[in-house]
C-alpha cells in the first residue's frame, strides 16, 4: 500500500445518508477475481436512467468531474455489506478520501486497509464542504498528519483512529507487521482448549 | 469489581498481544467464493501461505445457480470464481463443501448446522451477516478482503475494542410474531446507525425463550442495525443444540467444553454502555416500506408520509425511498402487491423458518399473479424439509423448490427479480437494487411472505386459518 499524506483536488458531492455498499458497487460486479477494474461500476445503478443508458447528470458520467479526488457524504456511509469492492471501486473512479459525518465500521476497516482516507467530520462541516463544492473547481486540501481539512474558508479538524493513521502514513504491510509476532501467535496456539473445531482427521465426504 | 460482559470475556480470551487495537486470534475463518479470490492471490503474489488449514472452511454459497446444477454454471464469470476457490482450497488444504456436497449451503448456515460454531470463539467471513454466528455466544464479524488475507496468512486480526450495547427484550413474543418481527421492530427502534461502533447482546427473557434457530435471526441481522456483531449469552438451549454435531465434542471433551461455556454468559452486575429496552408483548408483524431494514414497520400500519420526519435527511430519504418503491404515502401495507415471494437466506433459510412458511401455505394455492420459490439455506436443511414432506406442500401449492444458496437475497445468481417488480422476502436488505435493478423488496417473516404467495398481498399473519 502506498502511503497516504495529503489529499488534494476538487470534490464530488453526493449529500445522502446511509449510502450502502450495494449502491457504491453493485452485485453483478463482485464476479470478478481481480483487485481491479470496479471503476466504470461506481454507483451502476443511480448513473443509469430507467432504461439503463448512462445519466449524463450523474457525476461519473460528467467528464469535467473525472478529476475529482475527494466524495463529501452523509451519514452512515458505506453501510451493509462488507464488499471490499466499494471501496476499490471508488479508488478506481479516482478518488483517495471519502469525507462524511459516519461511516459504517466495516467500511471504515477496508478504506484503512487499502489506503482510501476516511475522513469523519461534524455536520456542520460537511455542509460547508457542500456549499463550497457548489463551485465544481474549488479544491479541498486533507492534511493527514497535521488532521486538518482545508478549503476557500473553510478550515477544521477531524480526529482518526491513531494506528490507522500511522498506518495509512507509512503505507505499511499489516500482514508483514503481525507475522513479526508469530511467536506469541504460536504460543497463544499452544494454549487453545483441545475441544475447539478443527476441520483435519473429520470428514463425511473425502477431503 | 463489576461482573463482565459475554463480549469481554470472548475479547479478552483472544487477544494474543495489544491494547487496542488488539490482536486476535481467529478460531474458525469461514470464506466462500466472491470476497477470498483476491485475498489469495495477495497470498500467493507475496509468497506466504495459510496459517491455520485446518481452522479454515469454505462454501459455495453467493453466485451458484439454485436449478440445474448438473450444467455447470452458465456465468463464465462466476464458474471462474468456483473453479477459483477450489483451486485454492486444493492447493492450501482446506475443506470445502462445494456444489455437490450435501453439506453445501450458505456460510452462516451450514457453520452452525456442522457444530462448527460454538460459544466463546471468535468467528471471522468475508460477510457482513457473519454476526450470525453470535447467536451462540461467539463472537462473529464480517471482514473485508484485506482483513481476510491477514486472517489466511496468521489466523489472526487486528480489532479496536467496540462499545457494548445490550438489547433487552422482556416479556413472550405474541402468537404470530416472529423472530424476524422482533429484530426488524428493534430496527425500526434503533435505525440502521444505532449501533455503529457497538457489539449488541441482546438479552431478557423473550431472547431466552427464542431456539437456537430464532436467535440466528435475531443476530443476522445486526449489522443492519449498524452493529458488526450480535451476541446472545449461551445457556442449556444453545447446547442442545451444538450436542451430536459433527464438529461438536464428544465425551469426556464434551463436558469439559460444557463447563468452559457456562462460564461465559454476562454476569447480573455487568455494565454495557447502552442498553435499550423493548417490551415483546408490544411488537406484531413487520413490513418493511422503504430501501433500507430500519424503514420497517408494523403490518397494520399504512406507508408514511416523509413529512413525518423531523430531521431534513431522513425527509429526503424516505421520499427518495417511496419514488424507488412506487408506493404512495397512506396507502395500508395490506394493500400493496407482490408478484415475488422469496422463501431462504441465512436469516430465514433454515428448517423451523420452511416449517413456519409450510405451516401456513398447506392446502392453499400460490396466487397467480405470483412467482414463488422456496431457497433452502442449506442441502441439509433441503434434505431434512424433503424428509417432513415440506416439499410437497410447496410444490402442490406452486412454490418452486431449489437447491441452496443466497439465491435472490443479493440476486449474484439466475435469480434476479425484475424491473419494477415487488418481492415480499424472507432476507435481510431491501437496498436498492439489491434484488435486481429496479427491484422492489419488502422484508418479511417466513410465515408473512408464504401469506402473501396465496393472497398476492400483505396480510396480517395474526389472522391467518
Amino acid at each position: 500500500m502506498k502511503p497516504v499524506r495529503m489529499v488534494e483536488g476538487t470534490m464530488v458531492a453526493l449529500p445522502r445518508a446511509d449510502i450502502d455498499t450495494d449502491q457504491i458497487i453493485p452485485k453483478q460486479f463482485l464476479t470478478r477475481v481481480e483487485r481491479t477494474g470496479y471503476g466504470d461500476f461506481l454507483f451502476y445503478d443511480w448513473a443509469r436512467d430507467v432504461e439503463g443508458n448512462p445519466d449524463t447528470g450523474f457525476f461519473t458520467h460528467d467528464p469535467a468531474r473525472r478529476g475529482a479526488r475527494v466524495l463529501v457524504a452523509g451519514d452512515n456511509f458505506g453501510c451493509g455489506s462488507s464488499r471490499e469492492h466499494a471501496v476499490w471501486a471508488l479508488q478506481d473512479w479516482g478518488f483517495d478520501a471519502v469525507v462524511a459525518t459516519s461511516f459504517a465500521d466495516i467500511f471504515r476497516s477496508n478504506a484503512i486497509n487499502v489506503g482510501l482516507l476516511p475522513v469523519e467530520v461534524p455536520r456542520s462541516v460537511v455542509e460547508e464542504l457542500l456549499a463550497v463544492a457548489e463551485d465544481r473547481a474549488a479544491i479541498v486540501s486533507i492534511d493527514l498528519q497535521a488532521r486538518t481539512i482545508r478549503a476557500q474558508g473553510l478550515s477544521a479538524s477531524f480526529s482518526i483512529d491513531p494506528t490507522a493513521r500511522d498506518r495509512l502514513l507509512k503505507g505499511l504491510d499489516p500482514i508483514g507487521a503481525t507475522l513479526e509476532l508469530a511467536d506469541a501467535i504460536s504460543a497463544y496456539e499452544a494454549g487453545r482448549a483441545s475441544w475447539l473445531p478443527a476441520t483435519s482427521g473429520l470428514s463425511l465426504i473425502d477431503e | 469489581m463489576p461482573g463482565r460482559t459475554l463480549f469481554e470475556k470472548t475479547w479478552d480470551r483472544h487477544v494474543v498481544t495489544g491494547d487496542d487495537p488488539s490482536l486476535l486470534f481467529v478460531d474458525l475463518h469461514l470464506i466462500h467464493e466472491v470476497t477470498s479470490p483476491q485475498a489469495f492471490s495477495g497470498l500467493a503474489h507475496a509468497g506466504r501461505t495459510v496459517r491455520r488449514p485446518d481452522l479454515t472452511v469454505a462454501t459455495l454459497d453467493h453466485a451458484i445457480p439454485t436449478t440445474g446444477r448438473s450444467l455447470g454454471i452458465r456465468d463464465p464469470k462466476s464458474r471462474l470464481q468456483v473453479e477459483t476457490l477450489r483451486n485454492n482450497c486444493a492447493t492450501h488444504g482446506i475443506t470445502l463443501f462445494d456444489i455437490d456436497d450435501p453439506r453445501q449451503g450458505i456460510v452462516h448456515v451450514v457453520g452452525p448446522e456442522q457444530g462448527l460454531t460454538q460459544p466463546g470463539m471468535v468467528i471471522v467471513c468475508g460477510d457482513s451477516h457473519t454476526s450470525t454466528h453470535g447467536a451462540f455466544g461467539a463472537l462473529a464479524f464480517g471482514i473485508g478482503t484485506t482483513e481476510l488475507e491477514h486472517v489466511l496468512a496468521t489466523q489472526t486480526i487486528w480489532q479496536k475494542r467496540p462499545l457494548t450495547m445490550a438489547i433487552e427484550v422482556d416479556g413472550d413474543l405474541p402468537r404470530g410474531v416472529a423472530a424476524k418481527d422482533l429484530i426488524l421492530g428493534i430496527l425500526a427502534t434503533i435505525g440502521v446507525r444505532g449501533g455503529q461502533g457497538h457489539v449488541i447482546e441482546y438479552r431478557g427473557s423473550a431472547i431466552r425463550g427464542l431456539t437456537m434457530e430464532e436467535r440466528m435471526t435475531v443476530c443476522n441481522m445486526s449489522i443492519e442495525g449498524g452493529a458488526r456483531a450480535g451476541m446472545i449469552s449461551p445457556d442449556d438451549t444453545t447446547f442442545a443444540y451444538i450436542e451430536g454435531r459433527p464438529y461438536a465434542p464428544t465425551g469426556a471433551a464434551w463436558e469439559r467444553a460444557l463447563d468452559d461455556w457456562r462460564e461465559l454468559a454476562t454476569e447480573p452486575d455487568a455494565a454495557f454502555a447502552a442498553i435499550r429496552h423493548v417490551a415483546a408483548s408490544t411488537l406484531v408483524p413487520h413490513v418493511s416500506w422503504g430501501v433500507n431494514p430500519g424503514q420497517t414497520i408494523p403490518v397494520t400500519g399504512s406507508v408514511p408520509s416523509p413529512d413525518m420526519f423531523e430531521d431534513e435527511a431522513e425527509r429526503d430519504t424516505a421520499a427518495r425511498a417511496l419514488e424507488y418503491m412506487g408506493l404512495r404515502a397512506g396507502t395500508p401495507i395490506t394493500e400493496i402487491p407482490v408478484e415475488h415471494v422469496f422463501l431462504g437466506s441465512c436469516t430465514n433459510g433454515r428448517i423451523s423458518d420452511l416449517r413456519e412458511a409450510a405451516r401456513v401455505v398447506a392446502g392453499k394455492r400460490v396466487s397467480d399473479r405470483v412467482s414463488a420459490v422456496v431457497v433452502p439455506g442449506s442441502m441439509q436443511v433441503k434434505a431434512q424439509a424433503e424428509t417432513e414432506g415440506l416439499d410437497r406442500v410447496f410444490i402442490d401449492a406452486g412454490f418452486s423448490w431449489r437447491d441452496a444458496g443466497c439465491s435472490s437475497c443479493l440476486a449474484m445468481n439466475p435469480d434476479v427479480i425484475p424491473y419494477g417488480e415487488r418481492c415480499a422476502s424472507t432476507s435481510n436488505r431491501n437496498y436498492e437494487g439489491r434484488q435486481g435493478r429496479g427491484a422492489r423488496t419488502h422484508l418479511v417473516s417466513p410465515a408473512m411472505a408464504a401469506a402473501a404467495a396465496i393472497t398476492g398481498h400483505f396480510v396480517d399473519v395474526r389472522d391467518w386459518e
